[in-house]
């Protein structure tokens, strides 16, 4: 059973502004009912002061997308545009007491139909829709994904699915969406790791390979060894450490576990805590 | 508030008779039972009579019998035996409505090289019998399917593709995890090879299982170790759980009548009932299945929602929507049977067992329109007393998904 908050069951067993506003000012429309979760958010605007005067949903989903529905027009009711749109999903979560990992998309589809209401109203473009679609299945887009990613700080493809759903229906955009999550951690590396302008006592990028090299040959490798795998450094590339397993290591189902939860936790603590750690795949 | 448990497929209560029997196991009589002293000899005794009753329960000799931890490793050990008795075969059949033990097993043999074909099953989620024909070959290894599906309650003609298999030399292995004791089983005779069972869905605890393995069969183990199960399990018994699925099996053998009867009759009327709300239907065929299970779709909702209001009644159920699962995508059960998505998501099973009485139907059916109606009430494809007819959250933006295809 998922470990929902008790302000997750309070606004999903008593819903607040259920129903439409009386005069729709903006509407925004999320998800669909094939995906699996759906929302309508309908406002109503006090044109003179730019203010959501009421804020009502319907919406079609499981628990956490009701209670973060319900949330969102609480806590959009009496704001301004321009205070509500600086929303993001993390506040929905956060008026939730938070959501289960596996559940965050249900809060960005909340920020995604407030947004597309505000456009509505604003007769512009909802941000989401523009941007290429990179996940067909639940039709989410490059632009979308990078807001989310930025916005969250997520560092894996697995946390993009949470957080979006992109790449949870058949899989194909996977490997896109690694690329795209590539793109994002190398461009916001922090300075240091590329050698540039460092402040003393910072790392080099030299010292960091260094580093991140011992870490691996004389802690990391002895641990997998001990259970007949090993471990290879392929290259260093910003906060991205590409690694190769060996041994039983690279047969092992459980692998991208081992990668995830030891190696990372291990360079992490040693290195440098902003390192992302990735499986080289042989071509 | 009363508890009002229909998620017998999940797992059932263990019944008072077994945990008596099973008690004395964990502190008087405490002996291994490959020791050469009277603790040992007692405990062994108990577990010949213990695996003679679950012998029985499938028609079958005790020497068929090895013991597992569960379902799972009964199928994980039935699948590798085929296959390493048989390193020559590279293809194995299997369905698209499996158990995630098989299926996520399968899958993993794909990427080892076997060649691997999952047979369909129609709208009513029974099997393509004709697809399965066309696909054995003698390169073929293994069959192996589900008795009954434990999220439709649908039975696959298990003793037909058997006999089939049998022709052409092929072993046959089932999961009959939801069939034992809700159905009658005679492996006397049969052409059945291998059959996997878990005890923990017949009134034993959670922890053991069976497989039963034809006598005369090759079989390789999956537990490598000592001399227990005939050198075939490895690895100290589980005795006084093992103690505890013998009096399950006798206790279910005695009740399978009633399962048949008392509990089909509560599972139809509950059915019924439930379909005189508006937009709700049965998945799955409605004779082909097991007598305590029924699978219904409320349109226009979703199931993770259905299931916590139905838990805050006291009514305990499973649903194969999406969020329910932790994936993304509802049950793939309903996806193979082609359900549509507008049913699919809101999908819940009701599974029966002989612990339900007329009263826990007549207070379900009190409680199930009303929060069918709260969640209509909230669902954008809802109005008034009917669906919308148009709305652009229907489908996908791609239309490009699993599901609008």
């Amino acid at each position: 059973m998922w470990e929902y908050t008790d302000q997750v069951m309070e606004h999903f067993e008593r819903p607040r502004n259920v129903g439409v506003v009386a005069r729709i000012d903006g509407e925004g429309q999320v998800g669909s009912l094939s995906c699996g979760d759906a929302l309508r958010l309908t406002i109503q605007v006090d044109k003179d002061k730019d203010v959501i005067e009421d804020a009502k949903f319907q919406t079609f989903g499981c628990a956490s997308a009701i209670a973060s529905s319900s949330a969102l027009t609480e806590m959009i009711k009496g704001r301004t545009l321009d205070q509500a749109l600086s929303l993001t999903n993390q506040d929905i979560a956060d008026f939730l007491g938070g959501l289960p990992r596996e559940k965050m998309h249900c809060s960005v589809m909340g920020q995604e139909a407030l947004e597309a209401a505000v456009a509505n109203y604003r007769g512009e473009k909802p941000k989401a829709l523009e941007g290429q679609i990179v996940c067909e299945c639940f039709g989410v887009t490059d632009v979308e994904i990078e807001r989310v990613v930025r916005t969250n700080r997520l560092t894996t493809v697995e946390e993009v699915t949470q957080f979006t759903k992109a790449g949870g229906g058949c899989g194909k955009c996977l490997e896109k969406i690694e690329g795209i999550l590539n793109d994002i951690l190398r461009k916001s590396a922090p300075k240091s790791a590329s050698g540039n302008g460092q402040a003393p006592g910072r790392l080099t990028a030299l010292k960091r390979i260094k580093l991140i090299e011992d870490a691996i040959s004389n802690q990391i490798a002895p641990a997998l060894m001990r259970d007949g795998g090993d471990i290879e450094l392929v290259d260093v590339d910003g906060p991205l450490v590409y690694v190769a397993l060996k041994g039983s290591c690279a047969s092992c189902p459980s692998s991208k576990r081992t990668l995830a939860d030891f190696v990372t936790e291990r360079l992490r603590a040693l290195v440098d805590p902003e390192i992302v750690v990735r499986e080289h795949k042989p071509e | 508030m009363k508890t009002i448990y229909f998620d017998n497929n999940a797992t059932t209560q263990v019944d008072p008779k077994v945990l008596e029997a099973m008690l004395p196991y964990f502190q008087e009589s405490y002996g291994n039972p490959s020791s050469m002293h009277h603790k040992g000899g007692e405990v062994a005794a108990a577990l010949r009579e213990a695996r003679k009753r679950l012998a029985d329960l499938l028609g079958a000799d005790p020497a068929e019998i090895i013991y597992t931890s569960c379902g799972t490793e009964s199928d994980n050990t039935a699948m590798w035996s085929a296959l390493r008795t048989q390193p020559d075969k590279r293809h194995l059949i299997t369905s698209r409505v499996e158990h995630s033990a098989i299926i996520n097993n399968a899958a993993f043999l794909k990427r080892l090289g076997y060649r691997i074909t999952e047979v369909g099953v129609d709208r009513e989620g029974l099997l393509d019998l004709e697809q399965l024909k066309t696909a054995l070959t003698p390169d073929t290894a293994l069959v192996t399917l589900l008795w009954a599906n434990n999220e439709t309650g649908v039975l696959f003609p298990i003793e037909e593709v058997g006999a089939l298999c049998r022709e052409k030399n092929i072993v046959f292995h089932t999961d009959a995890v939801q069939a034992v004791g809700k159905i009658p089983i005679n492996l006397k005779n049969s052409p059945i090879d291998m059959l996997s069972l878990a005890g923990h869905k017949i009134h034993a605890p959670k922890g053991i299982g069976a497989l039963y393995v034809r006598k005369g069969l090759k079989f390789s183990p999956f537990m490598i170790g000592g001399h227990q199960e005939n050198g075939r399990r490895g690895g100290t018994e589980n005795v006084p759980y093992i103690i505890g699925l013998g009096v399950a099996a006798k206790l279910a053998l005695e009740r399978l009548p009633e399962e048949n009867t008392r509990v089909k009759g509560l599972r139809d009327r509950l059915e019924e009932g439930l379909l005189q709300i508006p937009y709700t239907m049965v998945n799955g065929n409605r004779t082909f299945r097991l007598p305590n299970t029924t699978n219904v779709s409320f349109e226009y909702i979703e199931g993770e929602s259905i299931l916590f209001h139905l838990s805050h009644a006291g009514i305990c159920a499973s649903s194969g929507s999406a969020c329910t699962s932790g994936s993304l995508e509802p049950s793939h059960v309903l996806r193979a049977m082609g359900v549509p998505f507008t049913a699919a998501h809101g999908s819940i099973r009701l599974s029966l067992g002989v612990g339900n009485t007329e009263a826990d139907v007549d207070e379900a059916l009190k409680i199930f329109p009303a929060v069918v109606q709260k969640l209509r009430d909230l669902s954008p494809f809802w109005k008034d007393n009917g669906p919308v007819q148009e709305s652009s959250l229907l489908s996908c933006e791609g239309n490009s998904c699993q599901i609008c295809n």
